[in-house]
């Protein structure tokens, strides 16, 4: 009788040890990362938000927004506006450095059609590698000084990348690497976050609001945003990376921007190219 | 000594009717006091940059803190001060309360 009632109290103590264990994990849950199920919910807020958008035309941004802007953009597309940085960065990519070595001697498939799989994580580094990071690299690594992350030369080079890749799914591996599981939620933390006076998170404008205008721009949908860069903006007046797109995104909500390439932009880079797993490569893009 | 105290009486109520009217201008702000409003400043900037969150605004107040102080106008150098102090701290609440808010606005 009293072996039983030990046993019976015994067995009490680890179920219940087991349903505090349960309950904590069910809690720990929402918390834990999980890129593949938020990019399912990301792709599924997306087109049940548009659902008369084709999928793959979310990489056109605003032109996927409104049918007269979508018109507008195909008659742009007979002659872009972005061939001039097509051109210089084709050029620029096939004229060896002045130890004879190109580009191309930097790059897997010698960097044609690889700008879907970019930005990518590396194991050595522990950090988020984007394109335009990977090209000034292999500009030092070649006794040759960096391009201005935010300046023409480097947005024609990602340009003619770009377009060596139109067409190909974004393909963005997470490495089984606990830091890069951490890159990644550093990136979705970033993205979600509000910041500068205006109080505005990147998700304000391009998750609560795309096919909104902000004074005369329509908004873009953040699925498939990255699909596109570089790109040539009207406003501009010129060709833009994807560094100059966050920098100037920050300082319109009155944020001081970060350095270009700095740890957070490379991993919201990260965070929303890897949402876009299976858009496909649209750029270099043109916008309003 | 009657005549005395009637006079500073007057002087004073004048004086009085003079400060409640305006008339009088209010005290100046003093180098000093633009010293103290900066470094307060300059401290809670600093405290928004350790959080990745500076504001623009903060900055263009700091700047024309300085120049205002500069052209030795320390009124509007101090006024300047105290708004980027208010601007910078309002970062640092921002950066604080989004540590744990973003997710408000996460797609799940």
């Amino acid at each position: 009788m009293r072996v039983r009632s030990i046993l019976a109290s015994a067995f009490a103590a680890c179920a219940a040890a087991g349903l505090a264990m349960l309950a904590a994990s069910a809690i720990a849950a929402p918390d834990t990362p999980d890129p593949v199920t938020d990019a399912k919910a990301f792709r599924k807020f997306f087109t049940d938000k548009f659902p008369k958008v084709k999928f793959e035309d979310f990489v056109n941004g605003p032109y996927s927004m409104d049918e007269g802007l979508h018109k507008q953009w195909e008659e742009k597309e007979q002659f872009p506006p972005y061939d001039f940085a097509l051109e210089s960065g084709k050029e620029m990519f096939a004229t060896p450095f002045k130890n004879g070595k190109t580009y191309a001697d930097c790059f897997p498939d010698k960097g044609i059609g690889i700008r879907q799989n970019y930005p990518y994580f590396d194991e050595k580094e522990g950090k988020v590698v984007t394109l335009e990071l990977a090209l000034n690299r292999c500009r030092e690594a070649n006794g040759e000084q960096p391009y201005s992350y935010v300046k023409d030369e480097m947005a024609s080079l990602t340009a003619y990348m770009a377009y060596t890749s139109r067409g190909k799914p974004m393909d963005i591996k997470i490495p089984n690497d606990p830091r890069a599981l951490e890159a990644y939620e550093n990136g979705k933390r970033y993205f979600y976050t509000r910041r500068g006076q205006l109080n505005f998170s990147c998700a304000t404008c391009h998750v609560q609001s795309p096919g909104e205008r902000i004074r005369a721009e329509v908004l873009a949908p953040a699925l498939g945003i990255m699909n596109a860069m570089p790109i040539y903006r009207s406003e501009w007046s010129g060709m833009g990376t994807i560094s100059r797109r966050l920098v100037t995104c920050n300082s319109q909500t009155r944020a001081v921007p970060l350095e270009p390439q700095s740890d957070e932009y490379r991993d919201v880079e990260y965070f929303l190219s890897y949402v876009a797993n299976g858009l496909p490569i649209s750029g270099p893009g043109a916008r309003p | 000594m009657k005549t005395t105290s009637r006079r500073m009486i007057r002087t004073m109520a004048l004086a009085a009717m003079l400060f409640a009217s305006g008339v009088l201008p209010a005290l100046a702000a003093s180098e000093a006091d633009y010293k103290t409003a900066l470094a307060a400043a300059e401290t809670a900037q600093k405290e928004a940059a350790s959080l990745r969150n500076r504001w623009t605004t903060t900055e263009s107040a700091l700047a024309a803190a300085k120049k205002a102080a500069g052209a030795g106008d320390f009124d509007a150098a101090t006024a300047s001060a105290k708004e980027a102090e208010a601007l910078a701290k309002a970062s640092v609440f921002q950066a604080t309360s989004e540590k744990e808010r973003w997710k408000n606005m996460e797609i799940r």
